[in-house]
């Protein structure tokens, strides 16, 4: 046992892992940026009520979630001209942008209305009280739910596997190919599910941190 | 807009029986899997609300090792971890065992917090009032504990069809594996997807209407909107 382990623990092995490892955070940060970024529109939109806007944000929202992932994974990586890994990360986009705007309209919904009619008061316009007085306090109630699913975006990455993208659980299956005992494939996903295991900890960490740092936003 | 040509359409319809076989999967899978991760769920669910730190502990364990790692991850670990066991199950097994334990642990989450919502003090009232416990349980408690409950749970159910098609990658031959082999071997995407995302669609949105429905409920109910009625 100790020699297949050994056999396993050569720093190309490592590497091999590493450059999957390098795959999942890619596509989890654009992941996180573009839905962070598109999802916050369509909450806004949705919040709005404007009778066109809110209407096609409710369809996309309601379309997108409704759908599996590994479903919007496969249909983009046949549909679209993309590289697979890039139309992994488009498809886990918009999948996730579905849910951030529901986050930020609950969120948003969360801002007493007081606030509205306060900042009218003062003169602001409709943007800017979004901009200035609603969305940052609505932004402090929607750090704990964005936080959890911007863990699960770094879980999801590894339904990207499903169209030969080789991020982590990808490498980790590569790999057992050439290392099949027992002890080599405990070895190797217990290595994976340790390193998922960190990325998702220190990410409640961060939004635990987050969290706290804007607590002067009371509500 | 060739990609979805009508052509197309006519070879799905007159292949519609691999599609309804695949959905037979998806609706037995989910199911089953549905029924483990409520098992689970009661039992860690309750365990972490019980006296007894251990049981706290080896909830903690269990619900914190399945949410920080991947579905994905875990089903290939079941996978192939099973033959070196010497355990051999067939796919959908495999597949209702992975689905059950990922959602058991959310679900564990849910029930951990609908019974910490419900104080002592109910329980107290309620059998101070002659009220058996099986009375006041069955009258006071599980009413206030299954309005909590109810939202998040559906939405379980909702994110356990939708990942039942994690099938698809062990070739379990559930709806996603029937639609990604039937446009493997034609070449009609277009149309094999569209039809299964009207499907899993029409599973899905109902019951997220459905616990919406009963979150806005609940809400109201607590905030004494409705306590006249």
């Amino acid at each position: 046992m100790i020699e297949e382990l050994l056999a396993l623990a050569q720093w190309h092995n490592l590497r091999f892992l590493w450059q999957g490892l390098a795959v999942t955070l890619q596509i989890s940060v654009l992941t996180i940026i573009f839905s962070f970024l598109l999802g916050t529109v369509l909450g806004v939109m949705r919040y709005s009520g404007h009778w066109l806007l809110s209407r096609l944000a409710a369809v996309y929202v309601e379309g997108f979630r409704s759908s599996p992932l590994i479903l919007l994974v496969l249909l983009f990586r046949f549909t679209t001209p993309l590289k697979p890994v890039n139309s992994g990360t488009l498809a886990m986009s918009l999948f996730t942008a579905a849910i951030v705007a529901e986050v930020v309209r609950g969120g948003l919904n969360a801002v007493d209305k007081g606030q509205w009619e306060a900042a009218r008061s003062q003169g602001f316009s409709w943007i800017q009280i979004l901009r200035y007085v609603v969305l940052p306090q609505a932004l402090r109630k929607m750090i704990p739910p964005l936080i959890g699913q911007f863990i699960t975006v770094v879980k999801d990455t590894s339904y990207v596997w499903v169209t030969g993208v080789e991020e982590l659980t990808g490498k980790g299956v590569i790999i057992l190919g050439q290392y099949g005992t027992a002890s080599q494939f405990f070895a190797i996903f217990g290595l994976i599910g340790l390193i998922y295991y960190l990325l998702c900890w220190g990410l409640q960490r961060f939004g635990l941190h987050q969290e706290r740092r804007m607590s002067w936003l009371t509500m | 807009m060739d990609r979805f040509a009508a052509f197309k359409w006519q070879a799905l319809f007159t292949d519609w029986r691999i599609f309804v076989d695949g959905l037979g999967r998806t609706a037995s899978t989910a199911g089953l899997a549905l029924l483990l991760s409520l098992g689970l769920g009661v039992l860690f669910g309750m365990l972490a609300t019980s006296p007894y730190r251990s049981g706290r502990s080896v909830s903690r364990l269990y619900v914190s090792l399945i949410q920080n790692t991947p579905l994905v991850t875990q089903i290939f670990f079941l996978y192939y971890a099973l033959p070196h066991l010497d355990v051999v199950l067939p796919t959908p097994v495999v597949g209702i065992l992975g689905l059950g334990f990922y959602h058991g642990a959310y679900m564990a989450e849910v029930f951990r917090a609908g019974i910490q919502a419900i104080h002592r003090g109910q329980l107290e009232a309620g059998l101070s009032q002659g009220f058996t416990y099986a009375q006041t349980m069955r009258y006071v408690i599980l009413p206030q504990a299954a309005e909590i409950v109810l939202p998040p749970m559906t939405n379980q159910a909702v994110a356990l069809i939708k990942n039942s098609s994690i099938l698809a990658m062990i070739s379990g031959g559930d709806l996603m594996f029937q639609a990604d082999s039937w446009s493997a071997s034609t070449g009609y995407y277009g149309p094999a997807y569209l039809t299964v995302w009207l499907i899993y669609f029409s599973l899905c949105f109902p019951l997220a209407r459905l616990a919406k429905h009963w979150e806005e409920k609940s809400a109201r109910s607590r905030s004494g909107e409705v306590k006249a009625a």
